[in-house]
């Protein structure tokens, strides 16, 4: 599912090397960049931040304590001194105490102040995403809180290659962001990622492959079941499916998708996170006020039910490729 | 020394002779600073001969008698002050000996303060505008610290410090504009009245959310120590915002990562009805203070020099030693909390009056100008109807003026205006033309 072609040296990089490789980037080249959370001192619980402190300086990569209102409520204060600000929540399970300064401060600073103040310089970096065994606490993933916030951005990778160049565009955009990364792909996925710093645009969704049938619409670790799902459509069904990446959950790119479902008539959202309220609600309503008379059967969502994320029941909560299949045949036959 | 002995009165535990035991000197207790930028502190190497403890989360002795420490309440941090309440200097080794000059201004800015604040309440009550909150009985505290910064140190501000804003040279116009939410607002009229903000004066606009500047002042100083350029940064909240989690984890952080910064709590005895003992249990503000190893004072708040001291003190050692400083300044909520408070409903007209008559900034400061000859009964008419004039012209203006174009409601939500926001603001002019007599459209900037 990886591949990426560039004319720029690469290297060989899992997904969490590559954001290793952004934040490397980002201190050399800015040398008001700071980088905080618990544990990023030693590399992070995830090795995101390895060597950086060696290599950077113990006043640029530093550990808070352990205190996620802290830490996000720092961060926006190191970035309305004027100072580009990285702020890592060890997991986005744990970013709810930081709510408050996310939605209350963060994406109000600029609108309440009349433009005299901003956070822009802040980004957040979250783990994010189900992982096999990460039950309640290890495994959540909360875009659909923040996507009802005007003032943040909120953009999820789906590979290294992505990864990095969003999370270069989220620190170098003006308004203060939130990246989550799908922790299940840490480590297993990998690709040749350029080495120099380079940026992925933020609000545009990508098409990764297209199709006249169906559109499919997922971000993160979902758009690798949905390359499976648009696999087994085309040689059981002879269905041909668009896939598209939204990558930037707020604001999102209606253009693209409403553009795909008036081609192909018919739309299938997938994300783990609990159907009722989740981001494909959004998606759904608006590409059917938009393209309502294209439309050949009603939007499907294949999401968790509505339960907190369960341990043991993990492989039957999870949107996996069969409910995804078995959606596109409804959607076919309707 | 005098720390120890009080730290010893609080905790009724015997500290001094602890530490001669232990052959440390008392004051590194309280005084172990590293100026080191982020250090990490150095671990001992662990010997399990010596009798005392290896922990690394707290250096201290073994203790064979089981004894909780006893929290002390009632002779708690002492209150500094340099004047009694009628104005009269107590220790001249204290007295900052300001100039005429500065000490009139002081006053000035303080009355005119008071001045607007009246004005601004009874335009409230007549439907001028939507909300105000005054600032009665707490001029001491905001002139007296504004006064001991420097210009370019950033302020975030809780809602009742406007007196700070007024003293770096905030014009009665803006103040106004503001209240009113008029074209002329620098915040483009999206916050209710008092949410005061500038970035010329370095005074971060003002939010509703309780402490929430708290954490936010800490990284804005920890960036400012970074920029290495002799600033420092001020963060005012009252006695209930120090409640709020956000507060715990301000302090923590500006101490933890080594933060020039100055916590000034205004401890006014209110958090709207709630009063102090149902606020907390422990010596109020100062003590919690040394809990996060932070140096800590508590000041006689209406006493403007005592303020001016203590934060001129602070601000100058949390830049050279890159530590936080906690003031916490005593003062009295004279005014209701809001305009939309009456708090006859929770405290005596006589508690209000004691303060109002015997114990205000601003009649202390008149004593000490009054006892140099500075000022006379001539110069405080003149006074009082020049600012009251001033402040009626601003006023004036402020009301004639038009409402912001309500173009300015879809922008600034994030630096770019985008395609959604776009298409929004399309169809909300479309639909306020359709139906434009609905709309007060004349009172606002075309």
């Amino acid at each position: 599912h990886f591949a990426f072609t560039s004319q720029c040296p690469t290297q060989k990089m899992n997904l969490f090397q590559s954001v290793t490789s952004a934040l490397d980037n980002t201190l050399a080249s800015d040398p008001t960049a700071v980088i905080f959370g618990e544990d990023v001192a030693f590399g992070g619980v995830f090795r995101c931040t390895v060597g950086l402190r060696d290599k950077y300086g113990k006043d640029r990569v530093f550990n808070t304590p352990l205190c996620e209102q802290g830490i996000v409520g720092f961060g926006i204060g190191v970035a309305v001194a004027g100072a580009t600000a990285i702020a890592e929540i060890q997991f986005a399970d744990y970013i709810y105490p930081a709510f408050d300064q996310i939605v209350n401060e963060a994406a109000k600073y600029r609108y309440r102040s009349g433009n005299l103040f901003d956070c822009g310089n802040l980004t957040i970096r979250a783990p994010w995403g189900c992982v096999g065994h990460g039950s309640l606490y290890h495994s959540q993933s909360p875009e659909a809180f923040f996507a009802h916030c005007p003032g943040i951005k909120v953009v999820i990778p789906r590979s290294p290659v992505q990864a990095k160049g969003l999370l270069l565009s989220c620190i170098a955009d003006q308004n203060p962001c939130i990246f989550f990364e799908p922790k299940i792909l840490y480590r297993a996925a990998v690709e040749q990622v350029p080495v120099e710093a380079y940026t992925v645009p933020l609000s545009q969704a990508e098409i990764l492959q297209e199709g006249s049938d169906v559109t499919l619409v997922a971000w993160g670790t979902q758009i690798h079941v949905m390359r499976e799902v648009a696999n087994m459509a085309q040689e059981k069904l002879g269905v041909s499916c668009e896939l598209i990446d939204l990558q930037t959950i707020l604001p999102w790119d209606v253009e693209t998708v409403c553009k795909s479902v008036v081609k192909t008539g018919r739309l299938l959202i997938s994300h783990e996170a609990p159907v009722t309220g989740g981001f494909a609600a959004e998606i759904s309503s608006t590409v059917q006020e938009e393209c309502f008379l294209n439309l050949e059967a009603p939007i499907s969502r294949v999401c968790g039910y509505d339960t907190p994320f369960p341990h043991i029941f993990e492989p039957f909560y999870i949107p996996d490729k069969w409910k995804c299949f078995d959606a596109i045949k409804r959607m076919i036959n309707y | 020394m005098a720390a120890v002995r009080s730290m010893n009165k609080m905790y009724g535990v015997c500290f001094h002779a602890a530490r001669q035991t232990a052959g440390l000197k008392a004051s590194r207790l309280l005084q172990h600073r590293a100026f080191r930028v982020g250090a990490v502190r150095q671990q001992q190497p662990f010997d399990s001969t010596l009798e005392k403890p290896q922990f690394p989360g707290a250096s201290a002795e073994f203790v064979d008698h089981l004894e909780f420490i006893q929290p002390n309440v009632i002779s708690g941090i002492p209150v500094y002050r340099v004047m009694d309440r009628q104005g009269n200097i107590i220790n001249p080794s204290q007295d900052p000996q300001l100039s005429k000059e500065t000490v009139l201004n002081f006053y000035q800015k303080m009355t005119m303060l008071n001045t607007m604040d009246r004005i601004l309440y009874e335009s409230q009550r007549q439907g001028r505008i939507s909300f105000y909150m005054t600032n009665y009985g707490e001029e001491g505290t905001h002139i007296g610290s504004a006064a001991a910064l420097d210009p370019s140190d950033i302020v975030f501000g809780q809602y009742r410090e406007a007196g700070v804003l007024m003293y770096r040279g905030f014009p009665l116009d803006l103040f106004m504009a503001q209240c009113y939410a008029n074209a002329d607002d620098l915040g483009k009229g999206r916050q209710m009245p008092v949410h005061y903000g500038s970035k010329d004066l370095n005074f971060v606009t003002i939010s509703s959310p309780l402490a929430t500047q708290i954490p936010q002042a800490a990284g804005a100083a920890y960036a400012v120590k970074r920029e290495n350029m002799n600033r420092a940064v001020i963060c005012y909240f009252g006695e209930g915002a120090a409640s709020e989690g956000d507060a715990h984890a301000g302090f923590n952080f500006s101490a933890t990562l080594e933060c020039p910064l100055i916590f000034f709590c205004r401890n006014n005895g209110y958090a709207i009805s709630t009063p102090t003992n149902e606020q907390y249990r422990g010596d109020g503000i100062a003590a919690r203070g040394p809990g996060y190893g932070m140096m800590s004072i508590r000041v006689d708040g209406n006493d403007v020099f005592a303020v001016y001291n203590a934060t001129k003190e602070a601000r100058r050692r949390a830049v050279a030693e890159n530590q936080p400083f906690l003031i916490e300044a005593m003062t009295y909520r004279i005014g209701h909390h809001s305009t939309s408070d009456d708090s006859s409903a929770y405290r005596s007209v006589d508690e209000v009056n004691y303060w109002d008559k015997q114990d205000h900034p601003i009649s202390r400061l008149r004593h000490y100008m009054t006892a140099r000859s500075w000022w006379s009964e001539d110069d405080e008419r003149t006074w009082r109807k020049q600012s009251r004039k001033m402040v009626m012209e601003a006023f004036e203006r402020a009301e004639k003026r038009l409402k912001p174009n309500p173009e300015l409601m879809f922008t600034d939500v994030y630096q770019e205006v985008t395609p959604l926001l776009s298409k929004q603001r399309d169809s909300m002019w479309k639909h306020v033309q359709q139906y434009k007599e609905h709309y007060p459209l004349d009172l606002y900037d075309k």
